[in-house]
């Protein structure tokens, strides 16, 4: 019986910090907003994608009020740690680089495989010219495979580098590519084996901002342990992909 | 928009059409040209009056003035629109949160930087943090006028200044012995003359601040070029119900139509207003309209 209003107890008091601290607390939540389908724009003009329903969930469970940021992928990092949103939560992969600037949470996709698209087969993947997006592990992971790496600024024109030929192929998460392989009517294909990359995607924030990781590390593991996590990441990635 | 829109696979390519450039992305698009248009109209006249000032510093006979006036005109003339635009604006939203702590949070004792993070209290965030999206868009447009004003500031005062100087001397020779004083003179003759030979120097900068407009995007505001790369990038239909190819180069293309549109309805306007400015001017060109008057 003691242990039962102990716990009611204990539960009430969490319950009300977390309602005040909804209260008080907006974090701004900072997105690319050009990566289908980790986040995109969508018809309405909204941020969308399964970073929009994972951190629109986590900020539910962690009791915030959450507003949804969109900045270039180039100065994301930056904008962060000079106080511009608080998270970022745009498909980054945890890398020990980034580490050494940002934070982050535990990941909330596994480690998942980067693949190569070409116009066509037979490229020199090792040697040829290789498009990826700017400040990318695929970026980092080309530079160093002995290929030609040429970087753009977003997905959209690593993609149009190799349909006009500036490039022999583009190194992406597969998942990004995979719809418009789909759709392309045959002419972009994967090419070569896919590469496992990076130790999963986490959310990214200041390195001094340890109470708030640890409210996102909590609603994290909330979600992995009652499976919505799984849920919404075969919503958005299909049945192929790895779950908790 | 319209009711037909609901199933956009079924339509024809007419009703497609109306349907896609009607989404409520595409109204974002639309919305960005008025930003455009707005930052132009006040950061104009705010440049202006910095180049005015500039200008009347620099030929200050108070050489500490002067000294800032010109220093002014050559540092940021001297420095690249990129660098200045990248570097600057961080600096400014920095120097104000600086500032904004200092006053509200006496007592914070920890260091304000720590490795690469800027980090002041919360009350001295800006905007709050708390505050709605809307209030973020609108300080970063305020952050992107004050920065326009003031590169395009520096060009406006060289050229007023040399503006101010070609007024012809034997004017204020006249002006000072009538017995003006040398305030006198430059309100009474000087400024009201200046203008027509400052003008073609002026409406260069106009189309250049045009052109310029695309930098917003640097500054993290969505503007036409940032929704027209975006528009147009390739749509898969499991993302939208308007899938499409690379489509770019037509929004762009459309991009290309406005701005000369624009710098040419620009400089009809800045004809006329020449015409007016040299009218009994003792110019080349005032001559000639008397010429052709009598």
């Amino acid at each position: 019986m003691k242990k039962l209003i102990l716990a009611t107890a204990a539960m009430a008091l969490t319950a009300s910090m977390a309602f005040a601290d909804g209260h008080s607390t907006t974090v701004r939540m900072g997105t690319e907003g050009a990566y289908p389908p980790y986040n995109f724009i969508n018809d309405a003009g909204e941020i969308d994608g399964f970073e929009r329903d994972v951190g629109d969930e986590l900020c539910k469970r962690a009791g915030l009020t959450c507003e949804w940021v969109k900045n270039d992928w180039d100065s994301i990092i930056p904008n962060l740690v000079s106080g511009n949103y608080d998270t970022i939560i745009a498909g980054m992969s945890i890398t020990a680089e980034r580490d050494e600037v940002i934070d982050f949470t535990q990941n909330y996709i596994l480690p998942e495989d980067s693949a190569y698209v070409a116009a066509s087969e037979g490229v020199d993947l090792k040697g040829g010219v290789i498009a990826a997006q700017t400040a990318t592990i695929q970026a980092g992971y080309v530079a160093s495979s002995g290929a030609t790496l040429v970087e753009f600024a977003t997905p959209e024109e690593t993609l149009a580098a190799v349909r006009n030929g500036e490039a022999d192929a583009v190194l992406a998460n597969k998942e990004y590519l995979a719809p418009l392989v789909e759709e392309s009517g045959g002419a972009l294909i994967f090419v070569g084996d896919p590469v496992p990359l990076g130790g999963g995607v986490g959310m990214g924030l200041r390195e001094s901002d340890d109470e708030l990781r640890e409210k996102f590390n909590v609603a994290i593991t909330s979600m992995k342990a009652d499976g919505s996590l799984n849920i919404l990441l075969v919503k958005w990635f299909g049945e192929g992909i790895q779950t908790y | 928009m319209f009711e037909y829109c609901t199933d956009p696979d079924t339509l024809s390519q007419f009703r497609w059409f109306s349907c896609f450039l009607t989404t409520g992305v595409h109204m974002s698009f639309y919305i960005s040209f008025f930003k455009v248009l707005a930052l132009l109209a006040i950061t104009a006249p705010i440049a202006l009056g910095f180049g005015f000032f500039g200008a009347m510093a620099a030929r200050s006979p108070f050489l500490p003035l002067s000294w800032l006036g010109r220093g002014y005109i050559a540092n940021v003339r001297g420095i690249p629109d990129i660098a200045f635009f990248l570097f600057f604006v961080i600096a400014l939203d920095q120097a104000f949160e600086w500032a904004r702590h200092k006053i509200k949070c006496p007592d914070w004792d920890q260091p304000i930087r720590q490795g690469s993070d800027f980090i002041v209290c919360k009350a001295a965030k800006l905007p709050l943090g708390t505050s709605p999206e809307w209030m973020h868009e609108s300080y970063g447009f305020f952050l992107a006028t004050i920065t326009f004003a003031l590169v395009f500031g520096a060009f406006a005062a060289s050229v007023l200044y040399g503006g101010m100087r070609a007024v012809p001397h034997a004017q204020i020779e006249t002006a000072e012995a009538y017995g003006m004083s040398p305030r006198q003179t430059f309100w009474r003759i000087i400024v009201p003359q200046m203008w027509v030979y400052a003008l073609p120097g002026l409406s260069n900068l106009w189309m250049v601040l045009i052109k310029a407009t695309p930098l917003l995007f640097l500054l993290g505001i969505e503007d036409i070029v940032y929704w027209a790369r975006e528009l147009g990038g390739t749509k898969t239909s499991k993302f939208t119900a308007y899938p499409h190819g690379d489509w770019r180069m037509w929004y762009f293309l459309f991009l290309l139509v406005f701005y000369l549109a624009f710098t040419r309805v620009s400089e009809i306007s800045l004809e006329k207003l020449m015409v007016r400015l040299t009218h009994g001017q003792a110019t080349s060109g005032g001559e000639a309209q008397r010429k052709a008057a009598a």
